[in-house]
């Protein structure tokens, strides 16, 4: 393999796995502030850029994503108020059931209102042969946009949590929602906010991801399932190890084309997923004991 | 302050408290002590508004509080440092204190929060000495301090306790209880849960006691401290051996 080839697999590795890592983080937000693992995690990703892709003829590209991502907030809000908050401590298979249904009734949804038809939002710069060399691999700018934009996002998202009153409000719900309550807090509204911000960067990853993958109704579930896959190997919960672990499948799967044929590429993710389930539950980096202990 | 009048309480078919009447004027320490199980901690869930009673009153500055959220119940100036501590361990002690005040927050009293801090810090150096350390690698004693004083910073008139002195070594109970009678002399009023009868009792003005979620005898603490059968349910002393010597 030439070093070209090698940085290539690399680019694309990072790429593929900045989104895992994002879905990631967004099981991990209401994990932790919940307890639920939100298997229509992966639909609002769909729903970001589907939902740009319909607005950018009438408005320019920016304020369709921007939009694109309110209304998918909004979305999550609404999924939060109307199915979530008002069960009563419910059993986990219980909740594993409602957000399944809940992604099958949103995939369905979507095929309604957009058909099957595959889209995609325009590259932010540039179009889809333009690219930037360095020393001779070959980078797509909608790349950099991607890396770039999923970056920054996750940066934010950390401050948010460490230095925002809102962001210590829903830590301290994750760590402890009685003793949260006690001190004023309304762990309710935390977790309508968890789903928003859920929402929120699953979308703002299908928005930069839609021009190198296209969008497609049905686009959630593989995302869900690399993204579970992320959340686990880097510890339930814990969203810089969720960051290193998406790196890391998205790299695995990228080198993978070149061992065997690209039709096996999901079939990695699962393997690693029931690996990791088999031998590792706490994930690569966590043990058992700090798995109790959740933090963002 | 607080009056309680006939509350039932109780988790899914079991009931745990039983027609309970209690009052705690202002400027009080009054106790409450019963046995393991005997339902002090449903007691205090149930002011605090994490349980909602079945039937009964609760008034707290006379306003009739039973049923409401615990959230609103910490705003209306009743907090509760909950058993067990219960800190944010994966936060900081500065930041598990930030969140004590909240209230203050919300109530938009930012430099209020800054003046409680200092007072907290200076009633508890070891809180400012640790002050950048995750709350869950304290102490014991050092995570009920924080839990006392994070349910300072919300600035409450009344402070219930529950088990304050749990699982802690003497020289360190001391040290709370000291606390407990400082927060009196400053004009707070104390709910005190403990099985640490003797302690208790001795800090307090009034005492009742709970069994099987009924209160029993009620009564200044120095009543309590004299009457034989607390002495030999609570103090351990064994009066029938006594006797026979
Ligand atoms: N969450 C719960 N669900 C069901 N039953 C409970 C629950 N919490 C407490 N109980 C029951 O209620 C009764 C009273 O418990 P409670 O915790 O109020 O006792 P306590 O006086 O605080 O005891 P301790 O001194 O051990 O803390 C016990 O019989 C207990 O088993
Ligand atoms: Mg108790």
């Amino acid at each position: 393999m030439s070093v070209e080839l090698f940085f290539q697999y690399i680019v694309a590795g990072i790429t593929y796995g900045i989104i895992y890592a994002i879905v990631a983080i967004g099981f991990n937000i209401i994990y932790n502030t919940t307890g639920i693992i939100n298997f229509a995690q992966g639909e609002f990703v769909m729903l970001g850029s589907m939902i740009a892709i319909s607005l950018t003829p009438y408005m320019p590209l920016l304020l369709a994503i921007i939009l694109a991502v309110i209304i998918t907030m909004l979305i999550g809000a609404l999924i939060e108020i109307l199915f979530i908050r008002w069960l009563d401590s419910p059993s986990v298979l219980r909740m594993i059931i409602i957000t399944i249904g809940l992604s099958i009734l949103i995939r369905e949804v979507a095929l309604a209102i957009w058909g099957e038809n595959v889209r995609a939002l325009p590259y932010f710069t540039g179009n889809e042969v333009s690219s930037i060399s360095f020393g001779g691999v070959h980078i797509s700018p909608q790349v950099l946009w991607v890396i770039g934009v999923c970056t920054v996002m996750v940066l934010i998202l950390q401050a948010f949590f460490k230095f925002t009153m809102v962001g210590r409000q829903m830590r301290a719900c994750a760590a402890n929602r009685e003793a949260a309550r006690l001190c004023g807090i309304n762990a309710k509204n935390m977790v309508t906010l968890s789903f928003m911000l859920s929402a929120g960067i699953g979308a703002v990853a299908g928005c930069v991801v839609s021009p190198i993958t296209y969008s497609q109704y049905n686009m959630g579930t593989g995302l869900a399932i690399k993204g579970f896959t992320v959340a686990i190997l880097g510890g339930l919960g814990n969203s810089m190890a969720a960051v290193v672990a998406g790196l890391l499948l998205g790299t695995i799967e990228s080198f993978s084309i070149w061992i065997m044929p690209t039709a096996y590429k999901d079939a990695i993710s699962i393997s690693i997923l029931l690996l990791i389930l088999f031998l590792r539950p706490g994930g690569l980096f966590g043990s058992k004991e700090e798995m109790t202990l959740k933090e963002f | 302050m607080l009056r309680l009048r006939n509350v039932e309480a109780g988790y899914g078919r079991l009931k745990v408290l039983h027609k309970v009447s209690i009052h705690v004027d202002p400027g009080e320490i009054v106790t409450i002590i019963g046995a393991n199980g005997a339902g002090k901690t449903t007691l205090l869930k149930t002011i605090a508004g994490l349980l909602k009673p079945r039937s009964g009153e609760i008034l707290f500055k006379k306003q009739p509080i039973a049923g409401c959220p615990a959230e609103r119940i910490v705003f209306s100036g009743c907090a509760l440092v909950p058993e067990g501590r219960q800190v944010f361990s994966t936060m900081t002690v500065r930041e598990n204190l930030l969140l004590g005040a909240y209230v203050r927050y919300k109530r938009r009293q930012k430099s209020l929060v800054d003046r409680e801090l200092e007072r907290i810090y200076e009633t508890f150096p070891r809180l400012k000495e640790r002050e950048g350390q995750l709350a869950g690698t304290l102490s014991g004693g050092e995570q009920q301090m924080l839990a006392i004083a994070r349910a300072l910073m919300s600035g409450p008139e009344l402070i219930m306790m529950d088990e304050p002195s749990m699982g802690l070594a003497p020289l360190v109970v001391k040290e709370i209880f000291k606390i407990i009678s400082q927060l009196r002399d400053e004009g707070k009023t104390v709910l005190l849960v403990e099985q640490n009868a003797k302690a208790a009792l001795s800090v307090a003005d009034r005492g009742y006691v709970l069994e099987t979620g009924r209160i029993v005898l009620q009564g200044p603490s120095e009543d309590l401290l004299e009457n034989r059968d607390v002495q030999r349910a609570y103090l351990g002393r064994d009066l029938d051996s006594e006797i026979r010597l």
